[in-house]
């Protein structure tokens, strides 16, 4: 990769924002723009420039092809990836989405303080871990049929709840209620099905976890916002879910770029990474694999809400109150790796467009459609995981960024170290006996995987989000400390 | 077997896996075992079961994609992984595997478990023969 040289070409463009030109690179049809302080473009690795100027060659892209302050040399797109393509004719990339389709994030709070879990901490986190099945070859706790699937595919969380896996309001609060319109299960493999039907309910191993967290004290920064999310004080007990579609929105995602392989050839479309395999939007695999990757989406938000309700299994068993007693309410879930329908201002006209979202989370302002009337006012819910040791953040969406980003913001702090070198640093035994000592209780399938996880291979989250805020695209709410980890 | 060497420097939260091999059956069959490796300790995992798997693609590249994307599959749908494989490469376009897998049940009470992986990517994705003999590839597994 010629890396260097695109990095000689990134230029300050403001506060916090960095372009590299269309003519740094041939086939750029817009400019490559990168959202860091001076601090975090230096950390961003080679592969980023070299990522986001490819993504600015793909066709149909408006604006810029954009990079998030939490941005990292991915696959395709970089991760922390935004770009916007016309419906009418531009292009729809599974490596603009990645291949954990609806991988995101959900924030559940509880009525719980810190001083009342510590007691129980072991004992919530062991009966987490046994009872929300996590790393490799794990299987779920709902057997469907595959007709019960396609329902899953079309409905997403909306099937949880009308199979009494959750409470209707947990609708409401969720990124397209739980289940984006468009999934068409007749595009889904078999492969793809027999794949991820087992796999509902399972959270995965890499960097997907389940956290209960704590509003640590001063951690509220914004309590007009916090109010209306439901963070009353600090001790605040949460729960935070990363987890995605498993490895039914895996397969779709494999199964599509080894087509459109093939469609780019057909078509003669030629692009600057395999890995940016894409079809036009409007072509006949174009929308088959929005259908699909759509049902890939719905069934991830299913996924956390299958999760959701152990959850509040699990905390009314070791509590001895029922969850809603406990007050165990969603917050928010929100995706970080889509593409989606969106209409968007461009050049003072509305339009249709495709915004492919990986490792990005959308982060629409108040007032924004899809936005629950208890939030329309203060804006979308941003969840934003951290490190299992440093702790993580949610922020609210702002008119900034439906200006500036297509309402898109950062979705975690972003990897600066290859897993190896995180093992080498540390042993996964170690690390859960230090994270002990310093009150983080934590249960893993894998040791070597959790080593992988360390605070020390992740950025610095307050500099990450302290990027946001000077760029206005999402602003803090609350800070959230971990107590309690579950991981793959 | 042949060998294989994980590449740090690439696609930091994923995983980068350079493979040789003396022919292309073996370059399959070390493929193979980097795979496995990255998912399992392979000596926590009963040999006990068999499968055969065929596959054919319009392209070489693409069979070791499709190879991959199979060893994958299985481990989701039924669990399974294999740290045994015998490999044969053949045609010239349309190109032919056929392979024979031995291995058994991923058992979370005695597996040592490492990474899921998702899925193989096209992300500086290669096979090509080494000039004098053999083959070699990189493969950026996303996990």
């Amino acid at each position: 990769m010629k890396t260097t040289k695109l990095r000689e070409h990134v230029t300050s463009v403001g506060d916090c924002v960095w372009e590299i030109s269309p003519d740094a690179k041939a086939g750029m049809r817009v400019p490559a723009r990168i959202y860091a302080s001076r601090a975090l473009l230096d950390q961003m690795d080679e592969g980023v420039f070299e990522q986001v100027s490819n993504v600015a060659c793909l066709p149909g892209i408006v604006g810029a092809a954009l990079c998030m302050p939490d941005g990292h040399w991915g696959y395709g797109f970089p991760i922390g990836g935004v770009a916007a393509f016309r419906a009418d004719s531009g292009v729809i990339s599974p490596g603009g989405i990645g291949f954990d389709i609806n991988c995101g994030m959900r924030l559940i709070r509880t009525g719980l303080t810190e001083d009342a879990v510590r007691p129980r901490l072991s004992e919530l986190v062991g009966a987490l871990f046994a009872a929300v099945p996590s790393g490799v070859g794990a299987r779920g706790f709902v057997h469907l049929s595959e007709r019960d699937f396609e329902r899953v595919m079309l409905e997403g969380a909306a099937w949880c709840v009308s199979h009494e896996y959750g409470w209707p309001e947990d609708l409401d609060r969720a990124e397209g209620r739980g289940g984006l319109a468009g999934a068409d299960p007749a595009h889904v493999s078999a492969r793809a099905m027999a794949r991820g039907m087992d796999q509902l309910g399972t959270l995965g191993s890499g960097n997907h976890y389940l956290e209960i967290q704590v509003v640590p004290p001063g951690g509220i920064h914004d309590a007009r916002a916090a109010r209306a999310f439901g963070v009353e004080a600090p001790g605040q007990v949460m729960v935070m879910l990363h987890c995605g579609s498993r490895g039914f929105g895996h397969q779709i995602a494999t199964d599509y770029l080894r087509l459109f392989d093939q469609v780019m050839k057909r078509d003669g479309i030629a692009v600057r990474d395999r890995e940016l395999g894409c079809a036009p939007f409007s072509s006949a695999e174009g929308r088959a694999y929005f259908g699909a990757m759509t049902a890939a989406a719905n069934t991830a938000f299913a996924n956390r809400q299958l999760i959701t309700h152990r959850v509040r299994e699990v905390f009314a068993r070791v509590f001895g109150r029922s969850a809603r007693e406990l007050g165990l309410s969603v917050v928010y879930d929100v995706c970080h790796n889509t593409a989606k329908l969106e209409r968007h201002v461009v050049d003072g006209t509305p339009r249709d467009l495709i915004v492919h979202r990986k490792g990005a989370t959308r982060a629409f302002g108040p007032g924004a459609v899809d936005l629950p009337d208890a939030y329309r006012e203060v804006g979308q819910p941003v969840i934003i995981g951290g490190s299992m040791e440093t702790g993580s953040a949610l922020l609210v969406g702002t008119a900034r960024a439906m200006a500036e980003t297509w309402g898109s913001t950062a979705h975690g702090a972003g990897r600066t170290m290859s897993r190896a070198e995180a093992r080498r640093r540390v042993g996964g035994e170690t690390l859960i006996k230090d994270m002990a000592a310093r009150g983080i209780v934590v249960r893993a399938a894998s040791k070597a995987g959790i080593a992988e996880e360390a605070g020390f291979a992740y950025k610095d989250l307050r500099a990450v989000v302290d990027v946001l805020e000077r760029l206005d695209i999402s602003r803090r709410v609350i800070s959230l400390t971990p107590i309690g980890n579950v991981k793959g | 077997m042949g060998q294989f060497r994980f590449v740090e420097e690439v696609a930091l939260a994923d995983c980068a896996v350079d493979v040789e091999g003396r022919d292309l059956g073996d370059l399959f069959e070390t493929a193979a075992a980097a795979l496995v490796r990255l998912m399992v300790d392979p000596a926590t995992v009963p040999q006990t079961l068999e499968r055969a798997v065929r596959l054919e693609a319009e392209a070489l590249d693409l069979l070791l994609y499709d190879w991959i994307s199979e060893l994958i599959f299985l481990k989701d749908r039924d669990g399974e992984v294999f740290p045994r494989c015998q490999v044969r490469v053949g045609g010239d376009g349309p190109f032919q595997l056929t392979a024979e897998l031995r291995g058994g049940a991923i058992d979370p009470e005695r597996t040592a478990l490492g990474a899921d992986p998702k899925a193989v990517t096209f992300h500086q994705f290669r096979l090509e023969p080494v000039e004098g003999a053999g083959w070699r590839a990189r493969l950026v597994i996303d996990i």
